[in-house]
């Protein structure tokens, strides 16, 4: 049942969506957003930009003299661009096991959480405290003391999209 | 290294998926939330619709809320108030309470109440003489200065949320004659310790006149009461003399003050001002005549005809801005959209009825206590009429003065200039920075602070820091779902908050449940059920070719435009929609999936189920001496009037029907409850995995 449109539809379906994303923070409905809270938007509509890749982002679509706001004039042309092209695709589950697994150099299946913690804040593009302790609260098993990552993929993954 | 660097991106995207996630399911609670409030308001009119068109026979059913207090006099009332001949039992283990009370009576009071034990009812209805007769003597605009007091506490909305009460004063202390406190209304309604809140303020109040000042709120308000909660809750743990208790609050809410003003600089009220808000002339209302700010106005004051705003226009030479306002919806007046909320009225219920401009207009007039027709004010404020009957100017300047109080209850702030009326609320208005500067200046204030909404963090500043929103009542939707917050002002007058939550489990919850808003969404799908008609002929339309699929573009946009309640629907959707094939949806089954069990008369019942709330508001008020039976014949008759006012057609079989199936006493009377149990049946066989610790009580 394939759904025979045009491509101006389906660029208007993209424009409706990454609108209602941008509204969900416009408290004001003043056509803006705290430019903090852009890569909550950009992520929510299925991008997986690393912290670098998103900098870059905003800038692109920041103000000539940055005002700590984002205008959605500016947003929605390259927010478009990025579903368009694809861009920042997601991780494969697979892929991430495997990510895991790398840090897992004694094949054990589970981390230790001081191991995570260590590679989280200093390795990549470092955790902040609280990301951190936020991370290790949802993906500590209790009565282990370990996070067993197989598991803590399959729980954090959102299906849709 | 690539490893760490690939986790960290995943992990942070899942965590903005659900920060989404948690920002959404605040809208849906918010938007649900304000078109319940507006449906109340609609049900008040749907009051004023019967009482216009219905014979004397079935006015009674209802004129009893209309009417005036009947016990009018002070010396009436005090005996009403008799407590004397209810003796407390031995076995009582609760609180006793002597009079005048002492520090270490309502240190018990509130020990007692933390333990969930409730105060006896002789001491209840003593207390509340004792509390009414103090109001009474308060000025309208308590006074309040730092010079004595030193530092004031200053709470919001706390909505029967006793463990945030108790929260709060084990953080900041209770009140004392060092320790004074502002509790800024909104003490009752949805929580379930609405009744221990209201008895702990009192005794503090009575004990400490000086030193803990009470501000009503919108909730305190008998009309409202009976939508959401209060009156239940008081019924429910006061068999006997709930009843009495009831009354005798209807009339000491009237009695509260309207607002407090600290060192002369900071104003406190529950909701806002709006362009018309004059401190002097609230100050002088007779604040107790408005015992609902929901009420029609009096039938002898359509009669007085021309006349009547000649003498308004004496009162008031400000009242043209206000009439402009509420006039302006004749002027296409933008609405304020937060998410181009739209105005729901009952009669949008059946979709091919739509509300003119004048009709809507008509509405709001009356709600705001004004009768007459645009043209015919207009006209006779031209004329220069003299008021030759005193009592219709009084009545003019008495409805003019509801609609002041009306906002200052009401009203929400917007951030563009100007003031409109409040359509989401469907009372009071929203005003702009303007109208705050205006009014500040106006009085030689420096500060607004108000409650009356919800803040994620407890409270939130606006317009140029000029206005201060205080929300007190934590996890106020769902938990998790924000803090709680007070302010202390010290006799430099700049605010420090305090934030809170509630239910210690909170800290343990882990990310994904503290985000799973598992309520809203139950609250989503209710009204989704409620509208499958709409969204069925919805879908149909997009569906031509009668494949029985549709695209998930499709689904949204019609979602959109049955529901209008201005929410993400394409954020959402991964949420609400579970089965796709190819970017498409089998509507039909996707329908079927919303409640389990299949409704005989389905659309009868969809009715019933969404006006829930609203009958039982009206079940409960024509159960006018609370015995929670109501008989049959006026289930039939109020039935008969909602569908004719919805324009419906329903047979008297039909309606036969329904309450065979719903199974009744035999002796011809409708248990209340029993009767809503039915809904209740209905969300539970809904299969949405249920939240252990909710704090929200259902209605």
């Amino acid at each position: 049942m394939a759904d025979k449109e045009s491509a101006e539809a389906v660029i208007s379906e993209i424009h409706r969506r990454i609108a209602e994303a941008f509204n969900v923070f416009d408290n004001e409905s003043s056509k803006s957003v705290d430019v903090r809270e852009v890569g909550t938007i950009i992520r929510s509509l299925g991008c997986f930009p690393s912290e670098a890749e998103l900098h870059e982002m905003i800038a692109e679509v920041e103000e000539e003299e940055p005002t700590g706001y984002i205008r959605f004039e500016k947003f929605l042309p390259a927010m478009t661009k990025v579903l368009m092209e694809r861009k920042f695709r997601p991780i494969p589950k697979d892929v991430l096991i495997q990510a895991f697994e790398v840090l897992d150099q004694e094949k054990k299946g589970y981390l230790e959480a001081e191991e995570l913690k260590k590679y989280m804040t200093q390795e990549g593009e470092p955790f902040s405290q609280d990301e951190v302790e936020e991370m290790l609260s949802a993906a500590l098993d209790n009565k282990e003391n370990v996070i067993f990552y197989k598991d803590l993929v399959s729980k954090m993954t959102f299906e849709d999209l | 290294m690539r490893a760490a660097l690939l986790i960290q991106r995943w992990y942070r995207q899942y965590v903005a998926r659900l920060e989404m996630r948690r920002r959404c399911t605040w809208h849906i609670f918010q938007s649900i939330e304000y078109a319940g409030e507006q449906d109340q308001i609609k049900l008040y009119n749907f009051f004023g619709y019967l009482m216009d068109h219905f014979t004397p026979a079935n006015r009674n059913l209802i004129s009893h809320i209309f009417r005036e207090n009947e016990i009018c006099r002070d010396i009436e009332w005090e005996r009403y108030f008799c407590y004397k001949n209810i003796e407390v039992p031995e076995l009582y283990s609760g609180p006793h309470l002597s009079f005048p009370l002492t520090v270490s009576n309502v240190a018990d009071l509130v020990e007692a109440f933390k333990n969930k034990q409730q105060l006896h009812t002789r001491y209840v209805l003593q207390l509340l003489l004792e509390s009414w007769k103090l109001l009474r003597m308060l000025p309208n605009i308590n006074q309040v200065s730092t010079c004595q007091t030193k530092e004031i506490t200053i709470c919001g909305d706390l909505h029967g949320h006793l463990e945030d009460l108790l929260l709060v004063f084990y953080k900041n202390g209770m009140p004392s004659v060092e320790k004074s406190y502002v509790f800024n209304g909104d003490f009752v309604d949805r929580g379930k310790d609405s009744i221990e809140i209201l008895l702990i303020l009192f005794a503090f109040m009575l004990l400490y006149p000086n030193n803990v000042h009470l501000n009503r709120g919108n909730h305190e308000d008998y009309i409202v009461n009976l939508r959401y909660g209060f009156t239940k809750e008081v019924l429910g743990k006061y068999r006997l003399h709930g009843k009495k208790i009831l009354k005798l609050l209807q009339k000491i809410f009237s009695w509260l003050p309207l607002a407090t003003v600290i060192d002369q600089k900071v104003l406190i009220l529950h909701g806002g001002i709006s362009d018309t808000t004059d401190l002097n002339i609230i100050a002088q209302a007779d604040r107790h005549k408005y015992v609902s700010t929901l009420r029609p106005p009096k039938r002898r004051w359509v009669a007085s005809g021309g006349n009547s705003t000649a003498g308004r226009h004496k009162v008031n030479g400000r009242m043209d801005n206000s009439l402009q306002r509420h006039c302006s919806l004749a002027y296409n007046s933008p609405l304020r959209s937060r998410y181009n909320f739209q105005s729901r009225s009952m009669q949008n219920f059946s979709s091919k009825v739509n509300l003119a401009v004048e009709e809507e207009l008509k509405e709001q007039r009356r709600m705001a206590g004004l009768s007459q027709s645009y043209h015919d004010l207009r006209s006779s404020l031209s004329s220069d009429s003299d008021s030759d009957n005193y009592e219709t100017y009084e009545d003019d300047s008495n409805e003019w003065k509801q609609v002041i109080i009306v906002d200052m209850l009401w009203s929400d702030p917007m951030p563009q200039d100007g003031c409109i009326p409040n359509e989401v609320r469907g009372g009071g208005c929203y005003w702009g920075p303007d109208v705050t500067e205006k009014v500040l200046r106006r009085h030689n204030l420096q500060l607004l602070i108000r409650s009356h909404e919800c803040k994620q963090e407890g409270y939130e500043f606006c317009h140029n820091r000029k206005v201060l929103t205080i929300f007190s009542a934590s996890n106020y939707y769902e938990v998790g779902s924000n803090r709680g917050a007070y302010i202390r002002l010290g006799p430099d007058l700049v605010p420090h908050f305090i934030q809170y939550q509630a239910n210690r489990s909170t800290r343990e919850l882990t990310l994904r449940q503290r985000y799973r808003g598992t309520f809203s969404l139950r609250a989503l799908r209710e009204q989704l059920f409620a509208h499958k008609s709409d969204l069925l002929y919805a879908f149909q339309d997009y569906d031509t070719d009668n494949t029985g699929w549709i695209s998930l573009k499709h689904w949204a946009t019609a979602v959109e435009a049955v529901l209008r309640l201005g929410l993400p629907w394409r954020v959402l959707r991964s949420q609400l929609v579970t089965t796709t094939q190819d970017g498409m949806l089998d509507y039909q089954g996707w329908l079927r999936e919303l409640p389990i069990t299949e409704p005989k008369t389905e659309s009868l019942l969809e009715t019933m189920y969404k006006q829930r709330s609203n009958l039982e508001t009206i079940f409960r008020i024509i159960d006018s001496d609370h015995s929670g039976l109501i008989s049959f014949e006026e289930f039939r008759q109020t039935w008969k009037l909602l569908s004719s006012h919805l324009k419906m057609e329903i047979s008297d079989e039909a309606i036969l029907d329904m309450a065979v199936s719903i199974d009744f006493n035999k002796d011809g009377s409708i248990d209340i409850n029993e009767f809503m149990e039915a809904f209740r049946l209905v969300d539970r066989t809904m299969n949405l995995p249920s939240e252990p610790n909710h704090t929200k009580t259902d209605e």
